[in-house]
């Protein structure tokens, strides 16, 4: 197991190494530059050369790509050219955000979708299968941010139940010793700050959670319909196992290899930042702050939030291949 | 099952409820805003960003200060001045008795060793990026470290005594005394400046950042609100300066400012109350902020204008007759009738109406395509004339709400009268502001301008004092009524050479004006005596909040 870990993480290397290669061209290939993006109206021609000339955007396309390997090698990913700040100092201020809010909305959505496609399973043509197949379908159908828009419109500005806006009270002075809102409240015992930061976690991991949520609740069904009719199962029923044993040990054991990978997905999809969810809340994360460095050309924030983006994702698969082995040991021996 | 159901949604109902209801998140006092997002830094002589001024405009003060609600200025922390015979020597009398929120005093010496922080400015900080507004005023440094940059104008600064600043200048400049009121050129205190590196700064793949920690984390000046903290995503907040014994008193305890990208983010923030105000509200959003009882919509005065720019390098633009011809194409009252919601006037100039040297008799243009297309025949060419007009797409502008709009009536008039249009589109940034300012943009482009501070040469001076392959424009006694202007003191005469520029340039058709706006803000009523700045720099100093 550690040999496998070790050979996938050493794996790394070359796909960034890939990865940095698109990107940095890529960028370079969209027409423009800061300059434009930042002045605005105040980008006279002037200002533009100059800017060309600080970038070293007039040096040959290899020479630039030379110069900015020189600068990863010392994990100098630069400075943005929007907000002057040095883009490691970005993403640590915004995958917190990301990464919590991700987390909220897989919680949501395994914690419901388990249980809706196992039910729905076990009730299989029933009504209660219906009602998944159609929750399902509606999961999947909305877009993000039409019930992200539809959820804020009901539940924060015409109820005033929940905050629609950012990831806590600002007027609550509160320190974030991690930049995770809800661990650091766990940690300073600040049970109102806790009650505040999970209010402004419902909405948007429900809007998130929604596609997840119908994902994980199809393939739940299936996998459980798939497994509970398999031969091992029915001679567990007729050794008169009770239905929760062999729910527990046989069925649901088994259908977790499908539900797993699909989890893992999910879990590396919502770490690379959710655009439009965080725009229509105003989140703080990464997946907004990704578009935006497109409309500005801003070349650092790009290739060093996408190289890490595209790290967080495969660490994230590695680690449920992980899980993997350790459910199902023909993995681990293979 | 079903059992196992009801008790699942009884147990997420109970959540919500024991989560409780959302709180206006607002306290007695405290003033919550939302602007379009994070300030750059908050060492005013480095930004040039709007959201950036919105946070130093608290904090700090300079020596004058725009008359609330007005582009003219008026006395701050010098009470008076005299200017000299030769309209190069400033002495500006100061205000006794101010302390920087560091408790140092505020004095002849602070005033300048901030004229000559900036003069003395070297290495990245001479990088437009870092001095926009001390470049755009004062043109050079005591060394200039390229060659784009011109003779400075500043020479020195003497204190005398410890009330009384003698500021010397090179050469007589209108624009100088009325620039100052800008945050860019705000008192900082020097302790604090040299304490915490506030001239430490690093140029990055070519972008420039402060590397003390001024900037970030003890930005002191004058001002009625003091720096607490800034949450990167978040918040910026301020607290009332109680040792503050200027005359803007502040009447609220605290201020935080929040970023919020989307107008209808900020929109919903202030419907469900987790707002007090915002700026930069949708026109098509004023409607239902004014049917909300509990809500306002508060008017920026008009410092804006939108026009139609016509590069006159490109034929047959080089033609008067032509430029007068799309003059009287663009149905400029329609499309301000129709797309601006009622915010929006006809622009007969290109500067606001209420600024010194607006001329109120220049030529007009109205709309008339007989009249268009007999000066086509006139300039000797068969119709239609085929032109290229270019718009931006993926942008609101205040002086452009929705530009296609704008561009899909005006190329409907112009067809009318006596051109074929060929549309042509980019997205705003990057792509189409830097193709009109290299002059790529076609014959005719949609783009336009916010005035920064209340002086002429921010306006006309911005656009025609210079060639600019933008317009394509050369004109030898508009240059020199331009240069004239920026060297003119005396604000009868400057009202007499801009208004001059004006009809000038009115005659001669470098672009077609077509509106000046009236950008607007979103509050709850109980925000009182907000009082909205032309140029978008709003002091929080008079605005207290009434009950709930």
């Amino acid at each position: 197991m550690l040999r496998f870990v070790v050979r996938r993480l050493l794996l790394l290397l070359p796909i960034l190494f890939g990865l940095s290669i698109l990107v940095f061209f890529w960028v370079r290939a969209l027409p423009g530059s800061p300059a434009e993006g930042l002045l605005g109206e105040r980008a006279t021609p002037e200002l533009i050369a100059a800017y060309r000339e600080r970038y070293g955007l007039d040096e040959p396309i290899y020479k630039q790509y030379w110069s900015q390997l020189q600068t990863w090698a010392h994990a100098d990913f630069g400075t943005s050219a929007a907000s002057h700040r040095q883009v490691t100092d970005e993403i640590r201020y915004r995958f917190p955000a990301t990464a919590e809010l991700a987390i909220a909305a897989l919680l949501f959505a395994v914690t419901l979708g388990i249980p809706l496609g196992f039910f729905a399973a076990k009730n299989y043509g029933g009504p209660l299968d219906h009602a998944s197949l159609l929750i399902s379908l509606i999961g999947i159908s909305i877009p993000v941010f039409v019930l992200g828009i539809i959820l804020k419109y009901i539940f924060s500005v015409r109820l005033g139940w929940l905050p629609g806006t950012g990831r806590i009270d600002v007027t609550l002075t509160v320190d974030h010793p991690t930049g995770f809102y809800v661990l650091d409240a766990i940690i300073t015992r600040d049970w109102a700050t806790l009650k505040d930061v999970l209010k402004h976690l419902i909405l948007p991991a429900i809007a998130l959670g929604s596609i997840p949520l119908a994902i994980i609740a199809r393939i739940t069904r299936a996998a459980v319909l798939d497994v509970q009719n398999e031969d091992y199962v029915r001679t567990a029923r007729a050794k008169g196992l009770s239905t929760l044993i062999v729910d527990r040990r046989h069925v649901l054991r088994n259908a977790a290899l499908p539900i797993t990978t699909i989890i893992g997905l999910q879990v590396g999809l919502l770490l690379s930042g959710a655009v439009l969810t965080e725009t229509i809340f105003s989140w703080p994360g990464i997946g907004r702050w990704l578009a935006e460095a497109i409309f500005n050309r801003d070349y650092s924030v790009l290739q060093g939030g996408i190289l890490f983006v595209a790290f967080v994702f495969v660490f994230v698969n590695l680690l449920v291949d992980v899980v993997y082995a350790l459910i199902n040991p023909r993995i681990r021996v293979s | 099952m079903r059992g196992t159901l009801v008790s699942i949604a009884l147990l997420l109902a109970t959540c919500l409820v024991t989560l409780g209801v959302a709180g206006a998140g607002s306290g007695r006092g405290t003033l919550v805003f939302a602007g379009a997002s994070d300030p750059t830094y908050l060492d005013p002589a480095l930004v040039s960003d709007g959201e950036s001024f919105r946070i130093t405009e608290q904090i700090y003060e300079g020596l004058t200060q725009l008359v609330p609600g007005k582009a003219s200025t008026k006395p701050e922390l010098a009470t008076r001045w005299n200017i000299s015979r030769d309209g190069k020597t400033y002495t500006f009398f100061l205000r006794r008795n101010i302390k920087f929120h560091d408790g140092t005093r505020f004095n002849a010496a602070a005033v300048c060793a901030n004229f000559n922080r900036w003069y003395n400015f070297s290495g990245p900080f001479q990088d437009a990026s870092a001095t926009y507004y001390y470049q755009a005023i004062f043109s050079g440094f005591k060394r200039n470290e390229n060659s784009g940059l011109g003779t400075p104008l500043f020479s020195s600064c003497r204190a005398r005594g410890q009330y009384t600043a003698i500021v010397r200048l090179r050469r007589k400049n209108g624009p100088f005394l009325p620039s100052l009121s800008l945050s860019a050129f705000a008192m900082q205190s020097p302790t604090a400046m040299r304490r915490y590196g506030a001239n430490r700064g690093a140029l990055r793949n070519g972008v420039f950042r402060p590397t003390g920690s001024y900037a970030f984390e003890h930005p002191t000046g004058t001002g009625p609100f003091k720096f607490v903290s800034w949450k990167v995503g978040e918040k910026v907040e301020l607290v009332e300066n109680k040792a503050y014994t200027g005359d803007n008193k502040p009447k609220l305890a605290r201020i935080i400012v929040r970023p919020i990208s989307t107008a209808t983010g900020r929109l919903q923030a202030l419907q469900s109350g987790e707002v007090n105000a915002y700026d930069l509200a949708d026109p098509a959003h004023l409607g239902t902020i004014s049917s909300n009882s509990s809500l306002k919509v508060v008017n920026r005065p008009s410092f804006n204008v939108g026009y139609v720019t016509i590069n006159s390098a490109k034929a047959p633009m080089d033609k008067l007759n032509v430029r007068k011809a799309v003059a009287h194409g663009l149905d400029r009252s329609g499309v301000v009738r129709s797309f601006y919601s009622g915010r929006g006037v006809v622009a007969h100039e290109f500067m606001p109406p209420g600024l010194l040297g607006y001329e109120p008799n220049v030529v007009k243009y109205p709309f008339n395509p007989e009249r268009s297309k007999t000066l086509l025949r006139a300039a000797g060419l068969s119709l239609p004339v085929e032109i290229d007009f270019w718009y931006p797409t993926g942008v609101s502008r205040p002086y452009m709400p929705n530009p296609k709009l704008n561009f899909e009536a005006f190329a409907a008039s112009l067809e009318r009268s006596g051109f074929k249009v060929n549309a042509h589109s980019a997205p705003w940034a990057p792509d189409y502001v830097g193709k009109v300012n290299e002059g790529s943009a076609g014959h005719l482009n949609l783009i336009g301008w916010s005035g920064d501070y209340g002086d002429p040469d921010n306006f006309v001076g911005t656009f025609f004092q210079d060639y600019s392959p933008q317009f394509g424009f050369r004109n030898g006694t508009i240059n020199r009524l331009l240069d004239a202007g920026e060297q003119t003191i005396n604000a009868k005469q400057r009202a007499v050479i801009y208004k001059r520029v004006n009809r000038e340039l009115m005659k001669l058709v470098p672009g077609v004006p077509y509106v000046h706006t009236r950008p607007a803000l979103g509050m709850q009523k109980r925000v009182q005596n907000y009082i909205a700045s032309p140029t978008g720099s709003d002091r929080f100093f008079p605005v207290s909040l009434g009950g709930q």
